[in-house]
């Protein structure tokens, strides 16, 4: 039942983006959200869509595992898209189109609909492909490395990325456990797979109060373990696993501060994204 | 040098009733010692354990290691860097997704160096016999395997006692005749103090002493040889004798004249004496 459930989706192959730092990519990342909520116009979206092919095809992840992301919000963007094209409230330079009560549909609210939705999908593309590309573990490692100077505001940023990673590591472990329970409470007469959905969420309980269980009893003899092994904290604490840039990180880094100083060109040099709507109708 | 010594200990866990987990035990435990603690389920060998380990303090009486008592709280870190303890579950003491981060986690509580944790991670994988996973997932790995990753984590502290609380508990045989083999390695190798929380009564005859437990008092102490040879006595605590020792009994009881034998080959030997004879 839950055996296709594998967490994240790292794609295990060694790349020019693989290696990279994980802290540089999560900046990367940022700053690549930064560009494409800078750009104003098709011109910038389609400088952010050339760079990110770029990056998919060093990451030598194929172009269709990182579109199939696309897929978790397929919905989202229908749904903000549909708003957007009939309730659009900006000032519109042409007839609508249609209008009818408080619904209407201009020359604008078109353009901006491909436009959003188009901003949303690169939002996707470009996250996934950070997820793509750096395993969990490495990933709460660059997030940790990241955090650092919150330790001064009194963050508890080692022990939340303990948390993480701890978290990440039972996963498979709590899904196999799940599995167990629903074979045994199957074996007993157990129903899961017929009526309705609140009698089958109620066929749940038996399952999700022993898994509750165990978990509890899985924590109480971790915490013993690791207080066995001398865990006290971040105090007095080294680490063995020492992130570095490398050169990789320095040539993302140019690539991205190019990419925003492009985006931001290209909004200074051909305007906003209706402004081709005004070379069209004159 | 005495590795731990309990001095009348009594521990309950709940503090208005007088039902002692450990019930006034006094023990000594030389360094270099195999030491094999045996009793049936709720006899407070776990507890026994625990209590080496600063996991647990006693109620009353006072538990030495290596003459650091475990009441003072400035002293646990200590004690807990002398004494590394293997648990039941290998799935529950493992930390990190990847062989070497979880080896790794017991020296960076430590603060040891970074260089020096690469250097124990080889140490302790080469140990348990490891090497070539060190970059595994452990949740891929067999029940024998995960509980030697689990060994090895604790060799990284470089301990002085090893405490196994039925770590072969949940293994298959051939997992369990690994982690054994490494746990025995270890005591004639390296000199380590281990002690062997176990039910398993073959176990407990690789050791060079056995400890009884019952309702948590000591009951039996002595070789393993010695305990096994009072099987009445053991049969009163609900222990049985290791296989071996059970069928040369039943063979005694029924008229064949053979010796005491506790492994499969001592039994074979005894069995063809006694026919040569006949």
């Amino acid at each position: 039942m839950l055996n296709d459930v594998t967490f994240g989706q790292y794609y295990p192959v060694r790349s020019f983006v693989h290696n990279m730092d994980p802290r540089a990519k999560i900046v990367f990342v940022i700053a690549y959200i930064v560009a494409i909520f800078l750009a104003d116009n098709f011109f910038g979206l389609a400088a952010v869509t050339l760079f990110l092919l770029v990056a998919v095809f060093l990451s030598r992840v194929p172009l269709g595992r990182v579109l199939r992301s696309v897929k978790m919000i397929l919905f989202l963007v229908i749904f903000t898209a549909v708003l957007n094209l009939f309730f659009y409230t900006g000032e519109s330079a042409y007839e609508p189109l249609l209008q009818w009560w408080i619904v209407s549909v201009t020359w604008e609210s078109i353009v901006n609909t491909i436009f959003l939705a188009v901003r949303l999908f690169l939002l996707v593309l470009g996250t996934s492909l950070l997820t793509l590309t750096t395993t969990p573990v490495s990933l709460t490692d660059g997030i940790e490395s990241l955090l650092k100077p919150l330790t001064f505001i009194k963050v508890p940023v080692h022990e939340l990325a303990l948390i993480m990673s701890i978290a990440l590591r039972f996963i498979p472990i709590l899904i196999d456990e799940t599995n167990r329970i629903i074979s045994a409470q199957k074996a007993r007469g157990a129903d899961f797979d017929t009526g309705g959905l609140i009698k089958r969420a109620k066929a749940m309980i038996p399952v999700l109060i022993p898994l509750l269980v165990s978990a509890f009893r899985r924590a109480e003899e971790l915490g013993d373990a690791m207080d066995a092994r001398c865990y006290r904290g971040a105090k007095g604490r080294t680490k063995y696993k020492k992130l570095t840039f490398s050169w990789r990180d320095l040539l993302g880094l140019l690539y991205f501060g190019v990419l925003i100083a492009g985006v931001v060109l290209l909004n200074v040099y051909l305007g906003s994204r209706f402004a081709f709507l005004a070379w069209i109708f004159g | 040098m005495e590795a731990v010594r309990f001095d009348n200990v009594k521990y309950s866990y709940r503090e208005e009733d007088e039902s002692f987990a450990v019930n006034g035990v006094t023990l000594s435990i030389e360094e270099g010692e195999f030491v094999a603690v045996l009793g049936r389920n709720g006899s407070g060998k776990s507890t026994l354990a625990k209590l080496i380990n600063v996991l647990l303090t006693p109620t009353e009486g006072s538990v030495q290691v290596f003459g650091m008592d475990t009441r003072e709280e400035k002293l646990t870190f200590d004690i807990r860097k002398n004494t590394g303890m293997v648990f039941q579950n290998p799935d529950n003491q493992t930390v990190a997704s990847v062989v070497e981060d979880d080896v790794a986690f017991g020296p960076e509580n430590l603060g040891v160096p970074r260089e020096e944790i690469g250097r124990r991670i080889d140490f302790a994988l080469d140990a348990v016999g490891m090497q070539s996973f060190r970059a595994a997932t452990p949740s891929r790995l067999s029940g024998g395997q995960k509980q030697r990753i689990a060994i090895a984590g604790v060799l990284a502290i470089l301990p002085k006692i090893m405490i196994l609380d039925e770590s072969t508990a949940m293994l298959d045989p051939q997992g369990r005749r690994e982690v054994m083999e490494v746990i025995r390695r270890l005591n004639k190798e390296q000199g380590m103090t281990v002690i062997l929380i176990t039910h398993f009564m073959d176990e407990a005859l690789q050791a060079d002493r056995a400890v009884v437990m019952h309702r948590g008092e000591v009951v039996m102490d002595g070789k393993p040889e010695e305990i096994f040879a009072r099987s009445e006595e053991l049969e009163t605590y609900n222990l049985t004798l290791p296989r071996a020792a059970y069928i040369c009994k039943k063979l005694r009881a029924a008229g064949m004249p053979v010796g005491e034998a506790f492994t499969a080959e001592e039994l074979a030997e005894e069995i063809c004496r006694s026919l040569q004879r006949a």
